[in-house]
């Protein structure tokens, strides 16, 4: 398990298929789950923030499909689609998810939404089909790992302690 | 570094014996028995936690028969650093935006009052 975490946000890899993410949010369950889902909402917080989102298709319900394009500042359009396979308002949400770059690898991420002292913790739990999937998700935008030395292995250790 | 070796060093690092072993490490090299002596357990099982790391490449150790010290490679380690940086940051930017994003709801909520959304 190799987590790293700051106040409210944590990874934790529990096995070689497997991503888990915490963030806990001061707002109400519903108003999580309502920004985490309305296709009006997602634009504004989805990805990073040099890109912008469209929201091209979203069927908020088991079978539906949904597909957000993201547009760079070079105007390179990166897609990503997927299919609804289980949503309960206001505590859960399963789908798959593919990013086009990379066809083939799909993997399946349930969001959980828990109160928590009349905050919400949201928890994704990414299941890749194999480790290679695990490992390959982030190649598409690796950037080049400028920082040298030992100062990353002390925060890295730091982390894993 | 190729995906299956990538995953060769997450399945070392996934040990906390092996962690620990690698934050002894990080301070300077040391042989096998220093290495053994924080933990409660045999110098064969050190032992084997040592194979492991070095066949990830995570660590190297010398050739003299009698004093061989082990050694941190930096380089796969860091690039199983790189990994969990890129997707954490992915999310985290995320997650940020949706918490800022959030307060805005929440204010225009009660700029609107009750009977709006």
């Amino acid at each position: 398990m190799v987590p790293t975490t700051n106040e409210t946000f944590a990874v934790t890899m529990p096995s070689d298929r497997e991503v888990v993410m915490t963030r806990l949010f001061d707002a109400p369950r519903e108003l999580v789950f309502k920004a985490y889902t309305d296709p009006e909402c997602i634009p504004h917080w989805w990805g990073p923030r040099l890109l912008t989102t469209v929201i091209e298709k979203q069927e908020l319900w088991p079978g539906g499909g949904w597909r957000f394009a993201q547009t760079d500042p070079e105007g390179s359009v990166y897609g990503f689609h997927g299919e609804y396979r289980e949503v309960v308002p206001p505590s859960r949400v399963v789908s798959t998810f593919e990013f086009e770059g990379a066809p083939g690898h799909v993997l399946v991420e349930t969001v959980t939404f828990e109160e928590e002292d009349g905050k919400t913790r949201l928890t994704s739990h990414a299941l890749f089909a194999n480790p290679e999937d695990r490992n390959g998700m982030m190649e598409a935008d690796m950037v080049s790992g400028a920082r040298e030395g030992l100062d990353r292995l002390a925060e890295l250790l730091e982390t894993l302690a | 570094m190729s995906d299956d070796r990538l995953s060769v060093v997450f399945a070392a690092l996934a040990d906390p014996t092996r962690r620990a072993i690698l934050g002894r490490l990080a301070e300077g090299e040391a042989t096998v028995t220093e290495l053994a002596s924080p933990f409660d357990i045999s110098l064969p099982a050190i032992s084997k936690h040592l194979k492991v790391l070095q066949r990830a490449g995570l660590i190297e150790q010398g050739r003299q028969a009698q004093w061989r010290p082990c050694r941190l490679q930096a380089g796969p380690l860091r690039e199983a650093a790189d990994w969990v940086e890129q997707y954490r940051r992915f999310w985290e930017q995320s997650f940020d935006r949706l918490d800022e994003y959030l307060h805005e709801l929440q204010r225009k909520e009660q700029e609107d009052g009750p009977d709006h959304k």
